[in-house]
């Protein structure tokens, strides 16, 4: 039984047009020619789930693009959402040896891009061992890229893997976070769909909500994985804050994503300035707001979100009110949402509000994106895994938690990194899984 | 300004500048002809004149290379397929309305001294400056008994040249194959028939590919193909070498013009400087057309007068004296690798280079910090690979991360690490690093002084022979 998938919506496709289109076979072949193949790259170093970067741009090259996608695959199984998600800018683009020439680094995503989808054109799949041909069953908590990435490898090595999700659809951020001229939802179920050929089962609409649930799921198998991110967003703690009107970014990207939100008018305000934030205020943006304002309370320089991400941003027509923070949402008597902000200078890192500095925005609609909030107390209370900072303490190097038999990686464990972070924490967790399992049987 | 200027070459032959078109699709008619000499051109050899023949379709393939198109250029296409009468009425055209320019007849007939006489005398009438016996054509018109068939064979060479020349009244060059073991054989017969030049070289024997698909080489004409002509940029260094050969053997030497690949300015100096008076071009102008003569004349009188070079008589055959054989060189001059840190982008290439296809003497073993013990750790590439994969990398997030990542460690842009070391004391000198490194004098071969007299191959193994002969230093 295949995934579900979501239907293709052409008035979405046309307002979240692709923000890089793929790149022509010549082209394609053309770029991966200027590749030097650095012997050990810094490229392959500098990515988390070290694809062999030279060895897969130059099997696009000699026109093996089989070979390249399995050479990425082998590495990263959400290579192909990856390619278009990864802020390759600080990773391997970044790394690129031709920065120190002057000259353009390669642009590795693009054609890892242009290897995965004509692997996936054809429904390529990834050579698997014969299933159950190990002793091992592993259960993936959350279906997002931690979880599909452990699974992916548990099941490629030929054991078994199950992954439990509460939402009827997998990917996690992948699915419903991710802004969708860069990653369409489609496409990444298209991308699980594959995983999901290699044997992994899903489980939708299965939260583990209790401590019974997860007895039973050490009954059934002998590792638990943890891929289960971070927790609701974070409140703004200002009065008002649940009128109607008010919508978290992953709501509102999740919305759009899934259909249930196809058209924004007036005036948007994004509390926040992290990718999250601009990922919310160019959906507002694209889906019909007229004006979309982001609210920051520190200044330009300060903000967390990648520097491509705010340039982006304002080729959008967001616009940004720096040094001000909410104070109230408001009702007026005609219904109109209002939002008061007030300016904050920062004195030795305290935000101060400015005396008669409050100003007052009408809008339609507040999108509070400051951040998620740390993950549930379950874990730690039932399962006895150490919890620090609101992260699951794991051993980077192979996801192993305080407790012997559950593993964590992605968000839930690092904090809150990219796609490709999830990706390498689940695969050294199935690893090691795997290795223990093997261990166990000599 | 310096002169380009060709001036009585092979005894008679000028053109404003040494840049002609080889005898080929470029030279089919009058009208490019023309063309190509409004564009610059210094002369034509027009594509060679015979009893019209049929061509097929397709005619040409290329062998491309990494990403760039005709590396090296292949064609199937045999003389000309105009009448003789079409092809002389129109150089007679051509000459009336460029009088200073170099129109070179190529010729190719049946082999029989009736036919050379009858053909030579009509090129002569329509105004032709030189003639060029076209003996190299490998494809197609060997098969009937010409083109390479007699440029294959010392005998025939100078048999048919000394026809032509029982007519000729102007110069004569004989266009050389190098589909033979020694180009000098056929050199050597053309001087004895009595031939005024040479034009060296045709196209060499070739099939450039083979689709995988329909298992049919290129070109592929209806399911078949047939071994062409490779010519191209890919061919220069061969042509060099041919070219030097002869002009470099006292039996073959005669005026030459240069062929093989050049494409630019810098390609025909290197061809005068082996010997040629004039270079002919054919695929840079299938490529590009007739305007890439612009800057090879201007980029060659440039170099010239940077050079102090008045005219191309002042540095023709400046380099033959510099090819020898091989037991000759000097045994004793040292040099080794000099990896400039400065410069270095962290690429590793020389390291996999030196270890997998030289003589393992560049590690990657640089340190920071202080050491204790033996550094030269001599890990090999794969251990070096293996260590960096195992490590585990994060995406930078936050500002402070992204800010650490991006900041320069150390005093090179390359983090020390990366940097690969020579070790000098085993590097050879071979040049391989340097030619793998994409940073252009990031590598440099350094001399160091063996402390030892110049000594050949030859002086060493013929000592006593060499004790009278005046030692080099």
């Amino acid at each position: 039984m295949s995934i579900a998938t979501l239907p293709d919506d052409p008035q979405l496709r046309e307002r979240f047009s692709e923000l890089k289109p793929p790149l022509t076979p010549q082209a394609a072949t053309i770029e991966s020619n200027r590749c030097l193949y650095c012997f050990d790259a810094p490229c392959t170093s500098a990515c988390p789930t070290h694809i062999d970067v030279p060895g897969f741009i130059k099997r696009i090259a000699s026109g093996n693009l089989r070979g390249s996608a399995l050479r990425i695959l082998d590495a990263n199984i959400l290579g192909g959402s990856c390619s278009r998600v990864c802020p390759v800018d600080v990773l391997c683009e970044g790394a690129c040896v031709m920065h120190k020439q002057g000259r353009h680094p390669i642009r590795i995503a693009q054609l890892q891009r242009h290897a995965i989808d004509a692997f996936q054109a054809v429904n390529g799949d990834v050579p698997i061992a014969p299933a159950r041909s190990r002793n091992l069953r592993v259960a993936c908590i959350g279906a997002g890229p931690a979880s599909l990435a452990c699974a992916a490898e548990v099941c490629r090595q030929g054991a078994h893997a199950s992954i439990i999700e509460r939402r009827p659809l997998p990917g996690g951020l992948n699915t419903y976070g991710v802004a969708e001229y860069k990653l369409r939802a489609i496409e990444s179920l298209h991308e699980i769909e594959m995983i999901r050929r290699m044997g992994v089962e899903f489980r939708f609409g299965a939260g583990i909500e209790s401590a019974e649930d997860l007895r039973e799921l050490e009954g059934e198998f002998d590792f638990i994985f943890l891929g289960i991110g971070l927790g609701a967003m974070q409140q703004l703690n200002v009065p008002g804050e649940e009128a109607e009107g008010v919508m978290n970014a992953l709501e509102l990207i999740a919305g759009y994503k899934t259909g249930r939100i196809r058209e924004l008018a007036g005036t948007v305000v994004v509390i926040g300035a992290g990718n999250t934030a601009i990922d919310a205020a160019n959906a507002a943006r694209r889906l019909g707001a007229e004006t979309v304002y982001l609210l920051y309370r520190r200044g330009e320089s300060d903000i967390p979100a990648f520097d491509f991400e705010y340039e982006h941003s304002k080729v959008e027509g967001v616009q940004f009110l720096w040094r001000r923070q909410p104070t109230a949402i408001r009702m007026d008597p005609n219904g109109v949402l209002l939002l008061d902000t007030v300016q904050v200078r920062e004195i030795d890192k305290t935000l101060l509000p400015i005396p008669d500095s409050k100003f007052t925005i009408a809008c339609h609609l507040v999108v509070p994106a400051i951040g998620q909030s740390p993950i549930t107390d379950l874990m730690r209370d039932y399962c006895k895994i150490e919890v620090r900072d609101g992260m699951i303490v794991t051993d980077r190097a192979n996801g192993r938690t305080t407790n012997g038999r559950y593993f964590a990686g992605g968000d839930c464990a690092n904090g809150g990194r990219e796609v490709v972070d999830a990706v390498a924490d689940g695969k050294r967790s199935a690893l090691a899984m795997l290795r223990i399992a093997e261990a166990a049987y000599v | 300004m310096s002169d380009i200027r060709v001036r009585g070459f092979a005894g008679g032959i000028d053109s404003p500048n040494p840049f002609w078109l080889a005898s080929a699709p470029p030279t089919n008619c009058g009208e490019q002809i023309m063309r190509a000499f409004d564009a610059g051109w210094g002369g034509a050899v027009w594509k060679t004149i015979g009893e019209p023949v049929t061509n097929v379709s397709s005619r040409y393939s290329a062998t491309d290379w990494n990403g760039l198109r005709i590396m090296g250029f292949n064609n199937i296409e045999l003389i000309s397929d105009r009448s003789i009468q079409d092809n002389l009425r129109e150089m007679a055209e051509v000459k009336k309305r460029y009088p200073y320019h170099a129109v070179i007849a190529s010729l190719m007939v049946a082999s029989n001294p009736e036919a050379w006489h009858e053909i030579v005398a009509r090129a002569e009438d329509a105004g032709a400056d030189g003639l060029e016996l076209n003996f190299g054509c490998p494809h197609g018109m060997s098969e009937r008994g010409m083109g390479s068939a007699v440029g294959q064979v010392p005998e025939y060479t100078e048999m048919i040249t000394a026809w032509v020349k029982e007519k000729a009244r102007t110069p004569v060059l004989v266009k050389l194959t190098p589909n033979i073991t020694d180009i000098r054989t056929v050199a050597r017969a053309a001087r004895r028939g009595g031939a005024d030049g040479l034009s060296a070289i045709n196209t060499i024997n070739s099939i450039t590919g083979i689709d995988l698909d329909t298992f049919v080489p290129r070109p592929d004409v209806d399911g078949k193909s047939s071994h062409g002509g490779y010519c191209g940029p890919a061919v220069k260094p061969i042509a060099l070498n041919l070219v030097q050969q002869v002009a470099a053997d006292p039996e073959s030497v005669l005026p030459l013009s240069g062929i093989g690949g050049i494409e630019t300015w810098r390609d025909a100096a290197e061809f005068i400087l082996l010997g040629c008076g004039t270079v002919q071009v054919c695929t840079a102008v299938m490529h590009y057309g007739y305007r890439i003569v612009e800057d090879m004349a201007e980029g060659l009188e440039s170099w010239m007068r940077t050079k102090g070079f008045g005219k191309i008589d002042d540095f023709r055959g400046l380099s033959l004296d510099r090819i020898t054989d091989w037991k000759n060189l000097n045994l004793n001059y040292k040099i080794v690798a000099h990896i400039d840190e400065a410069k270095c982008i962290g690429c590793d290439l020389c390291h996999v280079a030196c270890w997998d296809g030289a003589h393992q003497c560049i590690h990657l073993d640089r340190v920071t910090g202080p050491v204790n013990g033996p550094i030269e750790l001599h890990s090999t590439p794969s251990q070096n690979e293996a260590r960096t994969r195992s490590s585990i990398a994060v995406t930078p997030v936050t500002r402070k991360e992204r800010a650490a990542a991006s900041s320069p460690r150390g005093q090179y842009m390359t983090p020390i690490e990366r940097i690969p070391r020579v070790d000098e004391t085993e590097c050879v000198g071979c040049n391989l690093c340097s030619l793998v490194c994409p940073v252009e004098q990031c590598i440099t071969m350094v001399r160091v002084d063996a402390g030892l007299p110049a000594e050949t191959w030859d002086e060493r193994t013929h000592g006593a022979a060499t004790a009278t002969q005046p030692h080099r230093s």
